[in-house]
């Protein structure tokens, strides 16, 4: 048996539902799991990274560690794994995670599989499985000439239990490594919305054209609201201006993979399908029985969303209060 | 200045993906290829930054089976690149193909800016371009939707999570992969179609890199199409009918509540 290291993502100190994860994945294989956590809040986690799994942990309390930086992250995470030798590494394919541990995989000379929907770790070695060619088809990820293996995986595909309070990780903290940068971070300009990014999202609404128009989203926030829901978007209405890109679900924006994904008025174009096809149940609520949306859809409902999805969320708040 | 652009040849969205009977991979018969559609960005702000600055020459270069990749390379010629080079290679992973890029790239005196899509629609890795960065030795910013260059640094905004955008600065030489809303890519004029075919494309082998066998990390296996899902489900009645059938549904059959 090996290590496994688990770079474990936090928001100011809470840890996200992603890293929780990844450790309970690694914990479950029977290898010693060690975790590692950025920034001025990294202490803010140790005890939760503990709970799901870590017996040891890496942390880095430097402030210059509160935003991504490609640079500064990659020497960081370098000089741990020198240290830590782990014969696997298991990140998030966020923002995050698929901008830095290609660049660290280059520097250290071994694989990554990126995007992945499941894994199998045995003793020290693991492959996993990703969706291919917008979801068309899955293959198996392979390492070879690999010391060590870098997964990085959607969220919301593996299961999360109860974290275990009594458990405790031995923490580390690590001087923050010396890089001469030539990137700077200069401004985070917040989005619009406060809420789960599409791409960790539980459940996810997302409105097309079949709305007609732009001020028709507020049916939809209202939806999302009593669900605690991310809203998306098809391209077509995104093109149109209606809403920002960041919401725009598919080929050309963000592959999803929620619980349940409801589709409302989009007509379901393949490059939309790439994007969402991964969801466990699908909704599609659209007025053309013909629409290509139902044929990827668990429940269809054939009929004006404006007229539907307020009921819905009557629904919806009634079933959720009982 | 020197301006390269990385693209990758994929299939059409709307191809029909068939598994070769060996499972290592797709039936490539009757695909139809075509550039990334990321790299269409790429290219397009590779064009517009020569545009602004007099002197300067896009190069396009590419990593494959040379016979159907110099198409592409055409594609990016007729929207105006200038030199194109291709790098005939078969079965390499990411990490091999990052390394043929950033060596060809140092062979060709290097460059200022080197653009690419933020990824390739057939592996979706996101990988190709920080691990040329990293080979080069030089700062990246993936998922770029706005490029700035003054004359030294390049300024860039990477979409991140939650609709937030990073303001980035770098100097150059710099890798930048770039996102939908970059810009509108421009299509192919017919005087830039005709010229694109008459351009002698570079070659380059692989094997003449150097790059020994063991930087193919990564092999994928066990091809496989998603399982059949089992029939839509329609909910019949009035609105009010189909709104609380939808909910008992997802509730007590799908269990998603």
């Amino acid at each position: 048996m090996g290590k496994i290291l688990v770079f474990a993502e936090h928001t100011n100190g809470k840890l996200k539902r992603s890293a929780q994860e990844l450790l309970q994945a690694a914990a479950a294989s029977g290898n010693t799991v060690v975790a590692v956590a950025f920034g001025s809040h990294a202490g803010d986690v140790t005890a939760a990274l503990g709970h799901n799994g870590a017996s040891e942990v890496h942390v880095v309390k430097d402030a210059a560690l509160d935003a991504y930086n490609p640079e500064s992250f990659t020497a960081n995470i370098a000089a741990i794994i020198a240290k830590v030798q782990p014969s696997i590494i298991l990140a998030s394919a966020s923002s995050t995670g698929k901008d830095l541990f290609p660049r660290v995989a280059a520097r250290l000379g071994v694989g990554v599989a990126s995007d992945c929907t499941s894994l199998t770790i045995s003793g020290d070695n693991v492959t996993a499985v990703k969706p291919m060619y917008s979801g068309k088809c899955f293959a198996t990820v392979n390492f070879e000439n690999s010391s060590t293996k870098i997964v990085l995986m959607r969220a919301n595909q593996l299961p999360v239990a109860a974290a275990d309070t009594s458990k405790t990780a031995n923490v580390i903290e690590n001087a923050a490594a010396t890089v001469d940068l030539k990137t700077l971070v200069k401004e985070i300009v917040k989005g619009a919305s406060e809420k789960l990014d599409l791409t960790e999202a539980n459940i996810i609404v997302s409105g097309g054209r079949g709305l007609k128009e732009a001020a028709n989203f507020k049916v939809l926030n209202d939806l999302a609201d009593v669900l605690g829901a991310t809203v998306g978007a098809s391209r077509a209405v995104v093109d149109a201006g209606w809403v920002g890109h960041g919401m725009q679900v598919g080929q050309t924006g963000k592959t999803v993979a929620p619980t349940l994904y409801i589709a409302v008025g989009i007509s379901g174009a393949i490059q939309h399908l790439a994007g969402m096809s991964g969801s466990k149940v699908i909704v599609a609520i659209n007025n053309d029985p013909n629409a290509p949306i139902f044929q990827k859809a668990t429940y269809g409902i054939v009929g004006d969303a404006l007229e539907i999805v307020p009921k819905l969320t009557e629904e919806f708040k009634k079933a959720l209060h009982h | 200045m020197k301006i390269f652009v990385c693209i990758k040849q994929v299939p059409d969205t709307e191809t029909k993906i068939k598994i070769s009977p060996d499972q290592t991979g797709i039936d490539t018969a009757g695909i139809k290829w075509v550039m990334n559609p990321y790299d269409e960005y790429a290219v397009e702000e590779a064009n517009k930054l020569r545009d602004a600055n007099p002197g300067s020459q896009v190069w396009v270069l590419s990593v494959g089976p040379k016979a159907r990749v110099v198409e592409s390379l055409r594609t990016a010629l007729a929207m105006g690149a200038d030199e194109a080079i291709v790098v005939n290679g078969e079965g390499l992973d990411n990490l091999s193909t990052a390394k043929a890029l950033a060596e060809v790239i140092k062979a060709e005196g290097g460059a200022k800016v080197i653009f690419s899509g933020k990824l390739a629609i057939d592996d979706n890795s996101s990988s190709v371009s920080q691990m040329m960065a990293e080979f080069l030795n030089v700062p990246h910013t993936t998922v770029v939707s706005k490029f700035n260059f003054n004359g030294e640094n390049v300024l860039v905004e990477r979409d991140i999570e939650g609709g937030a955008k990073e303001v980035v600065q770098m100097m150059t030489p710099a890798v930048v992969a770039a996102n939908k809303g970059l810009n509108m890519p421009r299509y192919a004029s017919l005087p830039g179609i005709m010229k694109a075919k008459k351009k002698v494309i570079k070659e380059v082998e692989f094997a003449s890199l150097n790059i020994p066998a063991s930087d193919i990390k990564v092999k994928y296996t066990g091809f496989a199409l998603p399982p059949e899902k089992p029939a839509v489900k329609m909910i019949s009645g009035d609105a009010s009918a189909q709104a609380s059938e939808l909910v008992k549904l997802l509730r007590d059959e799908a269990k998603v509540l």
